[in-house]
């Protein structure tokens, strides 16, 4: 903004004006996102500790800190964003790679096939997974005519399943920011390495893949924490047998009624995803990647 | 990038085909859910021995699956309508606040993209619970409203940031009030932002399903909502037609999107 001569009284009044109006112009967002965001999580934070009748009580958290099914509900948690992001680096890596050394033109173009899906309702592509994976479905028939399987392999209402749809929903969200980051790298280091002869296989190791280590990085932290409140994923691939977090806040309103306990679970996930995030800043500082 | 291999025949075809491999896998749910729409079967076959149109006809001749398409397409465009002049005043005092009160605004702008949608779903859920609103379209549309806003922020953000003030100071200091600077300078020149972030916020609202799971019923529930319903009790191929025309829907919109950014330039 222009500096005002602090000496006139009347430009300083001015510039307060409008310092206020420019300020009032957010309020209309303020007010919405106050109103159905933070003001929602402070009530969830409030109402862990509130018992039925509304009096102050430890009883809800030391009722699901106790709880073995929270425990577990846990441990799913973080082994379907652990595996999610594993295959996610394994299958989207080198597609990243592929798009980025072909011509910006073709790459536009197969993106098409990355940002469809991105844009696809979770619903209509959990339901194409549902029809995919049953047991009288397309890839138990692909499987059993090439003789692969005889009987019909359960891939759906399990981890599978669930871990199928999951990798489908993040991986064009990983694989965007690591082909960015790989689109950035300079072509005359890559140059380098070949003129020194490195093989392809040295030069994606030892030069491509560090100087993409930011989007890489950046795309694991969208998988892992985004994964972590996954809901419709395991609620219809799971068939009601694979049962993270979010399911056991959704089954610990629908099913039991205890919004005390439901706002632990939610209290527990919001410190999960906060613990995650700051060891990945903590991490970051002392690894010092940059642009993650 | 890696012409300098170009010899090395077969590891760009391992490559290539890995990478073809992958786009199939991204392709293949709705490659399956088209052709599924059109079967004749009650059998989830495929691919389909016979086609019809009997599952769009089920799907329109529904008056409970009309209802919440209605509804949908309802609480989109009342989204836009919201988040979108919500969200550019808000980037217009945001970049002429600067520093950190800015940065403060933004970051509480920012707190529903970051915050997991089950935790908004149930939060939002227990406060309308409160006010006696669950179930009801001004509940849905507020949950849609704010995960809406810092959407629309992030694609006017950027261009507001973009734009030449010393217009609206010119225009000002000959005498145009703030509205009419804003209004005849500033949003002319954000058109393309407005329409991207417009379609933007109805798309984010119509894809929207676990707020609406929690805290739509009745005549305020949404399309995902009754799908999520239908897919975890039955699956029928009313499910496919519905998908196709979604898909179809949003890949319009997408497609507009596409170019309205390609003509407002790189």
């Amino acid at each position: 903004m222009t500096a005002y001569p602090a000496s006139d009284p009347a430009l300083i009044a001015d510039a307060a004006r409008e310092r206020r109006f420019f300020l009032s112009l957010s309020v209309p967002a303020l007010v919405i996102v106050g109103l159905s965001a933070v003001l929602p999580i402070l009530w969830i934070l409030r109402q862990s500790f509130l018992n039925i009748g509304g009096d102050a009580t430890l009883a809800n958290w030391s009722k699901i800190l106790n709880s073995g099914l929270t425990w577990s509900a846990m441990q799913t948690t973080f082994l379907l964003s652990g595996s999610t992001l594993v295959i996610c680096v394994i299958l989207g890596t080198p597609l990243a790679l592929a798009l980025a050394s072909t011509t910006p033109r073709k790459a536009n173009l197969l993106m098409i096939f990355l940002l469809l899906p991105l844009w696809t309702s979770i619903l209509v592509r959990t339901y194409g997974w549902l029809v995919l994976l049953r047991r009288e479905g397309l890839i138990n028939g692909a499987l059993q005519g090439i003789g692969l399987t005889s009987e019909p392999m359960p891939l759906v209402y399990n981890t599978t399943g669930v871990l199928v749809g999951m990798v489908h929903y993040m991986l064009p969200l990983y694989v965007l920011p690591v082909y960015a980051a790989m689109r950035d790298i300079d072509g005359s280091v890559v140059r380098a390495a070949a003129s020194m002869g490195a093989t392809l296989g040295q030069a994606i190791r030892t030069v491509i893949l560090p100087l993409a280590r930011g989007g890489i990085v950046s795309g694991s932290i969208i998988v892992f924490v985004y994964t972590l409140g996954f809901f419709i994923t395991p609620a219809v691939l799971g068939g009601g047998k694979v049962n993270p977090i979010a399911i056991r806040i959704e089954r610990t309103i629908g099913a039991f009624q205890d919004w005390g306990g439901a706002s632990v679970l939610g209290m527990l996930l919001l410190l999960t995803v906060a613990l995650v995030g700051a060891m990945v800043l903590a991490l970051r500082r002392v690894a010092g990647v940059r642009h993650a | 990038m890696l012409e300098a291999w170009s010899d090395n025949r077969v590891s760009r075809w391992a490559l290539w085909a890995f990478a073809a491999l992958v786009l199939t896998f991204l392709m293949l749910p709705t490659l399956v859910v088209v052709p599924l729409s059109f079967s004749a079967s009650d059998l989830l076959e495929f691919p389909p021995r016979e086609f019809s149109l009997r599952w769009y006809e089920a799907f329109f001749g529904s008056p409970t699956w009309m209802a919440a398409l209605r509804t949908s397409l309802t609480l989109g465009v009342l989204t836009a309508l919201i988040a979108v002049p919500a969200a550019t005043l808000a980037c217009i005092g945001m970049n002429r606040l600067g520093g950190r009160s800015a940065g403060t605004v933004y970051g509480t702008l920012l707190v529903p993209s970051v915050t997991p949608g089950i935790l908004l779903a149930i939060g939002l859920f227990f406060v309308l619970a409160k006010l006696g609103l669950v179930g009801t379209l001004p509940g849905v549309l507020a949950g849609h409203a704010m995960l809406a806003i810092p959407v629309a922020v992030l694609v006017l953000y950027p261009a507001v940031n973009r734009f030449d003030w010393a217009q609206v100071q010119a225009a000002r200091s000959l005498g145009a009030g703030w509205f009419r600077a804003f209004g005849g300078i500033l949003l002319p020149q954000l058109r393309f932002s407005l329409l991207t972030a417009g379609l933007m916020a109805f798309l984010t609202s119509l894809d929207e399903s676990v707020i609406s799971i929690f805290v739509a019923s009745g005549d305020s529930s949404t399309l995902p909502k009754l799908m999520f319903l239908s897919l975890r009790d039955q699956i029928d191929p009313t499910i496919a037609a519905i998908s196709t025309l979604w898909t179809l829907l949003v890949a319009i919109i997408v497609l507009v999107l596409t170019l309205v950014q390609s003509r407002n330039g790189p």
